[in-house]
């Protein structure tokens, strides 16, 4: 069984503790989550959970319907790298002197990242892409003085529709 | 002025018409036709417990001796009336010595709703005295749980509780209520929940499917149905009964679905499984097409994944969705209640003979028969087994009676060798296989089934893990049969020390108390047996007793449970010694 990168994309209600019995479902069986994002999601008071695992799809199949039979969840789905249009966002913080650098406006530009803020001490760049590109601009920015460092989880659109919509009988 | 009066008046009113959120709790219950609690009081539930005393002539509060033997008696009303169990418990400790029971539930599909009290909303998460976070504590062993802080939740959350519990697949909800909101006042409006939008209790029939399954069952020579839990949960015994004759197809159970299908009935074959009959064991690896009703292929039904029923064409009747492809392949999944599909797909059944395969499984038992079966039934050695004290019981009950079992080697006897004529007669822990269950789930089976004779059969271990519950038999005076077959010995672990770790018998022995003069602490008749000659007339005596009844039976040390297929084998390589 071969492992790769799966996005599960979970609709689910907006209730305390919920998340709680989501992660419950991956720790069951040992699979670790990779990352997590919880935000609301094109349909009114239906909460979106994306976490992204590197297991197998036959797991992951299962995992998911274990995660639909969940009274509060109301759709889950998951997808493959190619069949997801998906952004993570990094953050460094990185000392100021190398701000003015010639080298280091080029690492900024070939790479597609903004300055944030520039304060007196340290500078914010932010840069936005998949997981390889913000590595990436990780590995060229550590010679400046890296001072901090976080990435967000991963958000996905899906390419197909997900028909959420059509469980809950509205439109959307 | 007049207006201010009447606004003030109106206020009042409105007050007399609110109820508290404690006095909620019970008329919920009473809207849900709840008239059995089992349970055990303490700080955080006292206003429930409070309110109960006001409500008791309409609804029976039963108090364990422990709040784990309350979920097991819930658990065993439940299984033998298909009515949803109810408990209640206090926070902290109170709420956690549910877990055993609560895990049981869920596994075995129990509907069960068990109320918990909680400290005060203004006290959560502050490691307050008897606090413990049972919502997070029970999110991987419930169906769905709840905590409710404010007394208006109250209807709606208890409403949606016994929906949940009792719809679909049915399973455990737990419902923690912090004391503030057992005090506060609410407007009492109950309305029956009958629609979640996220959940579907029952999946709707695919035509497609049940053609499809239908054709695979036509055209098979050597169908054979496997039936579980399913068929007794969703009351399709006549439905089952029906597709199987009218196809004549070989059917055998799980260990939870024993008595969906009578025992004399000439197409039962018996129970497959570790300790299940040789016949169906051996045929699952040569049938053409699996036919799986409302079970779940559990290890202990499937042994080996690898080499179980490779060469057949699987269906799988289920109503939970997560159950299909979880552990078997399917070629065809039937999705619904098995009482709608089996119904539905009827009239596509071809109607067959099957004879020369039929007959395969009654030489199979001839050889089980005399290789296992005889020799426990009417055993030439000295020594007393566990097959003939449920041979006698048969004998004495002739079918009728409720049984009961715990877990270990006696569990397997008692499943295998009981017989059964009417459907939910027998209660015992399969999925989690918790030990101290039959005790406690005896009590709610009678208690459930007041007519009919109920009987416990436990092993000398498990006896001892809820033996408190005698406490209760002693208060209530409910009519339990317990038999306990005593061979001082954890024998399950035993006879797996004696197979597999070279009869190193680490922790297995147990030096028990006299048990006789414990079950007369209690009131309760008692009588050991010893001898074979004193048997049948103990068992004659404790089924004529109008009142609870122990009888202790002292089994051959070192005997073993087979057949017996080990832990990695196949169930064709299931083993006769």
């Amino acid at each position: 069984m071969t492992k790769e990168l799966l996005t599960v994309s979970i609709y689910t209600e907006n209730f305390i503790g919920l998340l709680n019995r989501v992660t419950a479902i991956f720790t069951k069986r040992h699979v670790n989550i990779e990352s997590i994002t919880a935000s609301k999601s094109e349909i009114e008071n239906v909460h979106r959970y994306t976490i992204v695992v590197y297991e197998s799809k036959i797991l992951i199949e299962k995992i998911v319907k274990q995660l639909e039979k969940q009274i509060d969840v109301i759709a889950a789905f998951y997808h493959t790298e190619v069949q997801t249009v998906h952004q993570e966002i990094a953050l460094y913080k990185l000392q100021v002197e190398h701000a003015y650098k010639t080298d280091f406006k080029s690492v900024i530009t070939e790479n597609n990242a903004t300055i944030l803020e520039i304060e007196k001490e340290f500078i914010v760049v932010e840069k936005m892409g998949t997981k390889a590109q913000t590595d990436k601009l990780y590995n060229e920015l550590k010679s400046f003085g890296l001072m901090q460092f976080v990435r967000s989880g991963r958000v996905a659109i899906t390419k197909k529709k997900m028909k959420v919509s059509n469980i809950l009988n509205i439109e959307n | 002025m007049e207006i201010q009066e009447q606004k003030k008046m109106e206020k009042i009113t409105q007050k007399i018409l609110q109820i508290s959120g404690a006095e909620a709790v019970i008329k919920s219950l009473l809207a849900e036709n709840v008239d059995l609690i089992y349970g055990y009081p303490g700080g955080a539930i006292m206003p429930i417990y409070d309110k109960l005393y006001l409500y008791s002539a309409q609804l029976k509060h039963i108090l364990t001796r422990h709040e784990q033997g309350a979920t097991h008696a819930a658990q065993g009303f439940s299984r033998v009336t298909g009515k949803t169990g109810v408990v209640f418990a206090t926070s902290g400790p109170g709420a956690t010595n549910l877990i055993t029971g609560i895990a049981d539930a869920q596994i075995d599909s129990t509907p069960m709703v068990c109320i918990t009290g909680q400290v005060s909303s203004h006290l959560l998460g502050t490691d307050a005295f008897q606090e413990t976070d049972i919502v997070s504590i029970s999110t991987p062993i419930t169906k769905w749980n709840y905590q409710i802080t404010k007394a208006k939740e109250i209807p709606e959350i208890l409403a949606k509780a016994f929906y949940i519990a009792n719809s679909g697949r049915p399973g455990p909800v737990l419902i923690d209520i912090t004391k503030d909101a057992q005090f506060e006042m609410l407007d009492f409006n109950y309305k029956k929940c009958t629609n979640i939008r996220s959940y579907t209790a029952t999946p709707k029939i695919e035509e497609s499917k049940i053609k499809a399954a239908a054709q695979l069952i036509n055209n098979a020579k050597k169908p054979f149905v496997v039936m579980g839990q399913g068929v007794l949960l969703g009351e399709a015994e006549q439905e089952l009964k029906a597709f199987i004759e009218k196809a004549n197809i070989p059917t055998a159970t799980t260990a939870l679905g024993l008595s969906g299908l009578e025992s004399n009935h000439n197409l039962y074959v018996g129970m497959v499984g570790m300790h299940g009959n040789y016949a169906p064991n051996i045929m699952t690896n040569e049938c053409d097409v699996l036919i799986a009703i409302g079970m779940r292929f559990d290890d202990r039904v499937t042994g080996d994944l690898s080499r179980y029923a490779k060469q057949a064409k699987i269906i799988h009747f289920e109503i939970d969705p997560a159950e299909i492809d979880k552990n078997v392949k399917t070629d065809v999944a039937v999705l619904g209640n098995v009482k709608e599909t089996l119904a539905v797909i009827m009239p596509f059944i071809a109607k067959k003979t099957h004879s020369e395969w039929n007959k395969k499984f009654k030489d199979l038992y001839k050889i089980e028969y005399e290789t296992v079966i005889k020799n426990q039934l009417y055993p030439t050695k000295k020594g007393l087994t566990m097959g003939e004290v449920l041979e006698n019981i048969n004998k004495e009950t002739k079918g009728e009676a409720i049984i009961v079992s715990d877990v270990g080697q006696h569990q397997m006897f008692a499943c295998r060798y009981a017989k059964f004529n009417k459907t939910r007669s027998k209660v015992t822990s399969g999925g989690l296989g918790t030990m101290g269950f039959a005790l406690p789930a005896a009590i709610g089976a009678k208690m459930g089934m007041p007519n009919r004779e109920v009987i416990a059969i436990i092993g000398d271990g498990g006896y001892q893990m809820t033996i408190q519950e005698l406490g209760t038999i002693f208060q209530t005076k409910v009519p339990v049969k317990i038999v306990v077959l005593n061979n001082s010995f954890l024998g399950m672990v035993r006879q797996w020390q004696e197979l597999f770790f070279d009869k190193r018998y680490a922790s297995t022995e147990m030096v028990n108390p006299n048990f006789i003069k414990i079950a007369e602490g209690y009131d309760i008749k008692a009588r050991k047996v010893e001898q074979r000659e004193d048997l049948q007339v103990a068992i004659k005596e404790m089924v004529a007793s109008k009142e609870s009844y122990f009888l202790e039976v002292i089994i051959e040390k070192e005997d073993n449970i087979f057949p017996m297929i080990p832990t990695g084998s196949s169930v064709s390589e299931i083993r006769l010694k």
